[in-house]
């Protein structure tokens, strides 16, 4: 099975829109230079765009324009491959992170010159830090095939030199050195022997990227794990022969965004930028279904079923960021005594309630409640990354807070993991005692906290999805799908009334009854059939409805709205004066207990075991604008019916 | 794909590269004729290449171009 993640892109991030080249010229005074500068880096770039971007930064410097936000940052580079193509990438990946990135490059060839020289341009220029860019063309290891003691010996030189470096750095400018292990070549010399004869090159790398990590361990200096990333993306993907040859390039151009995002988050991590909250959805995100719909039984969270096990791999690698001090939360658009359910009750559930500090499920919008969260944690909200499978929740959650790191997530939760560590939210420098500690400190209670006013610009948002909906009396290419959602939806179901396959399709002709099926397609994607409606004659000139259910996935996006609009609408044209509906209450449908009332029903009067009954006259029917396209099919087939 | 289609593509690639919309190829186009084109941006320019149109040029290839036409024929040939 082929994965769909390209390695050569930030695939965790969204993608630049089509006219990012334009954007990056006209950033614009009315606005903060340096926050606009940030969200075009926010994207998928690659390494043109990148190059666009740090243009744009080039000419606002130029210009004297003030970049705040953004913190200035100068960083040496030291390296003996080609540099010059890394510094634009370098400052627009920086600003991802906040950084105004001011890089001082010393000339080519001339590490340890520039190094030891306490006059040198990198020392003159005070760096920050600085990051030595060494591969393994640049140390001293020669070939010494079954020489253990030349083996050595060599090792010995290139630490020697490596110390030689960071000795320099210290001494002339004091900054902090971020240095680089080596990734090997991906060529061998006998085969599978390099790695036991001494004096091969994969075992001399091998020992001299320990000694370097031995080195730094207890130092303020870095490490860029330079060997991991590129073994990440394949030895020989990350070596090209061609480009070195053709510009001493010391890794393919392609991985240029990749490793520039690698140094920035270094960099970010230095400053104490790293993330120390994970926020995440419930439903498709740490279980297969909706809690809320599929019940306990119904979700995918089992060993054995590959799909189970992946939400349980995302569960499990999710329980690990805890241990290491990452504070975790929930935000679900779910009643809370269900979304807490298999987190009590499922057997194979390995996050359970005392992981989650706050746990918010409600039906809110997800801005409001993440902002809680934050406020809740006393953490800002730049601290927080959110998990979610849902884009369209993504992308409201990017637009209202634009602070919290949201990654895209591929369609296979099998890939959940890779995605999460890939984005590097959690990059540290350090790990301490204070960091194992902190999960306890944050009293892990998984409690729910009041939300203050809303505050999302919903509408405005729901404008920006660009949603048609569609409307359909119910046919045979819809029946399986009605009848499914029809003995599933348990959650947006107003009576929740079970019809087997026979019931649905005997209700497509059946003249004293009004059918819609509701579909919407928004600019994510097709959202499939999302509502349902059954209408029954009561009367010469009223409807009851009978059924009206809807997936919570399209939740807080009006679709109830048109769908009522419809209702009336054809009702109207029929004669149909007036429109009944009842609520029975279920376990898990709390959440329509106001639908009717809502929607500007009157309340009619109640019957035993909680049951309301509601009341509209179709002529009184609210008339509003609502934010999507109408698309009807299928109407003239049931004409006659009303 | 026609000469057209491949100009097309090219062009868009040029843009990027150079951060210049701006830019019209023709066939006589060289790196003089362009600001930027230096030999680093020559680089990105051939790597862009390659990716875009999904193709690999050899060192002594990319050796031989002397303008836009010459690169529009190698690209031509591989793709065909």
């Amino acid at each position: 099975m082929a994965h769909s993640l390209n390695l050569e892109s930030l695939f965790w991030l969204p993608k630049p829109p089509p006219d990012f080249g334009q954007r990056c010229r006209s950033i614009h005074d009315g606005n903060s230079v340096g926050q606009q500068l940030r969200e075009l880096a926010s994207y998928d770039l690659d390494e043109n765009q990148l190059n666009r971007l740090a243009n744009a930064i080039v000419k606002a410097r130029r210009e004297k324009r003030s970049l705040l936000p953004l913190a200035p940052f100068r960083l040496g580079i030291l390296s003996n491959s080609t540099t010059d193509l890394l510094v634009p990438p370098l400052m627009a990946s920086a600003v991802r992170y906040g950084f105004d990135l001011e890089c001082v490059v010393a000339g080519y060839g001339q590490v340890v010159q520039t190094a030891l020289a306490p006059d040198s341009t990198i020392h003159k220029a005070k760096p920050d830090a600085v990051l030595i860019a060494l591969d393994y063309r640049d140390y001293p290891l020669a070939f010494s095939p079954g020489n253990g003691e030349a083996a050595k010996t060599a090792v010995d030189a290139a630490m020697d030199q490596l110390d030689a470096i960071r000795g320099g750095i210290h001494a002339g400018s004091n900054a902090i050195c971020i240095i680089q292990n080596v990734a090997p070549p991906a060529e061998v010399l006998f085969g599978s022997l390099d790695k036991v004869l001494p004096g091969a090159w994969r075992g001399m790398i091998e020992a001299l990227n320990g000694r370097i990590a031995d080195a730094i361990a207890g130092t303020k200096d870095i490490l860029l794990d330079i060997a991991g990333l590129a073994s990440m993306v394949g030895l020989a993907n990350w070596h090209s022969p061609e480009e070195w040859n053709l510009a001493k390039l010391p890794f393919s151009s392609g991985y240029t965004p990749m490793y520039a995002e690698h140094v920035a988050r270094t960099i970010a991590a230095l400053r104490g930028k790293s993330r120390r909250c994970l926020v995440m959805d419930l439903d498709n995100t740490l279980w297969g279904g909706v809690i809320g719909d599929d019940g306990l039984e119904g979700i995918q969270l089992a060993q054995g079923d590959a799909t189970g096990e992946a939400y349980l791999n995302l569960q499990r690698y999710v329980l690990t960021l805890r241990e290491r001090g990452i504070v975790l939360a929930v935000s679900s658009k779910n009643q809370d005594e269900t979304a807490r359910l298999p987190f009590r009750k499922h057997p194979e559930m390995l996050l359970r309630e005392n992981h989650i500090a706050v746990f918010q499920a409600n039906w809110n919008d997800k801005p409001t409640n993440i902002k809680a969260i934050s406020e809740e944690l006393a953490l800002g909200l730049e601290s927080l990354a959110f998990l979610d499978d849902n884009p369209v929740e993504r992308a409201l959650v990017r637009r209202e807070l634009p602070q919290v790191a949201v990654p895209e997530l591929p369609s296979d939760p099998a890939l959940y993991v890779r995605t999460l560590s890939a984005a590097g939210y959690f990059e540290s420098v350090t790990f301490s005692d204070e960091d194992l500690k902190r999960a306890d400190f944050y009293q892990d209670n998984s409690r729910r906290v009041a939300l203050q006013n809303q505050f999302t610009d919903l509408e405005g948002y729901l404008q920006s999805l660009e949603m048609t909906i569609t409307f359909q009396p119910f046919d045979e290419t819809g029946r399986a799908r009605i009848t499914q959602l029809i003995n599933k939806s348990n959650q947006y179901n107003l009576t929740t009334k079970r019809y087997t396959e026979a019931q649905v399709a005997s209700a497509e002709d059946d003249p004293n009854v009004f059918t819609l099926q509701v579909r919407l397609v928004d600019k994510f994607g097709d959202n499939g059939m999302i509502s349902v409606v059954i209408c029954r004659k009561a009367a010469a000139d009223a409807w009851e409805i009978d059924t009206w259910l809807m997936s919570c996935r399209v939740l807080s996006r009006r679709v109830e709205n048109a769908v009522l609009q419809e209702i009336v609408n054809v009702a109207k044209d029929r004669g149909i004066s007036q429109l009944t509906g009842r609520y029975i209450p279920t376990e898990r449908n709390q959440l329509v207990e106001y639908h009717y009332e809502k929607l500007g029903f009157k309340q009619t009067g109640s019957e035993h075991g909680g049951i309301t009954l509601w009341e509209l006259d179709v002529d009184v029917a609210p008339t509003e604008s609502i934010p999507m396209k109408v698309q009807r099919h299928g109407f003239a087939m049931a004409a006659s019916v009303g | 794909m026609d000469n057209i289609a491949l100009y097309e593509k090219l062009t868009a690639i040029f843009h990027n590269v150079f951060d210049d919309d701006e830019i019209v190829l023709t066939p006589q186009l060289t790196a003089s004729d362009v600001n930027g084109w230096d030999s680093l941006r020559h680089v990105r320019l051939v790597v862009s290449v390659e990716k875009g149109f999904g193709v690999r040029f050899a060192a002594s290839e990319v050796g031989r171009l002397k303008n836009v036409g010459d690169l529009a024929s190698l690209i031509a040939a591989k793709v065909s």
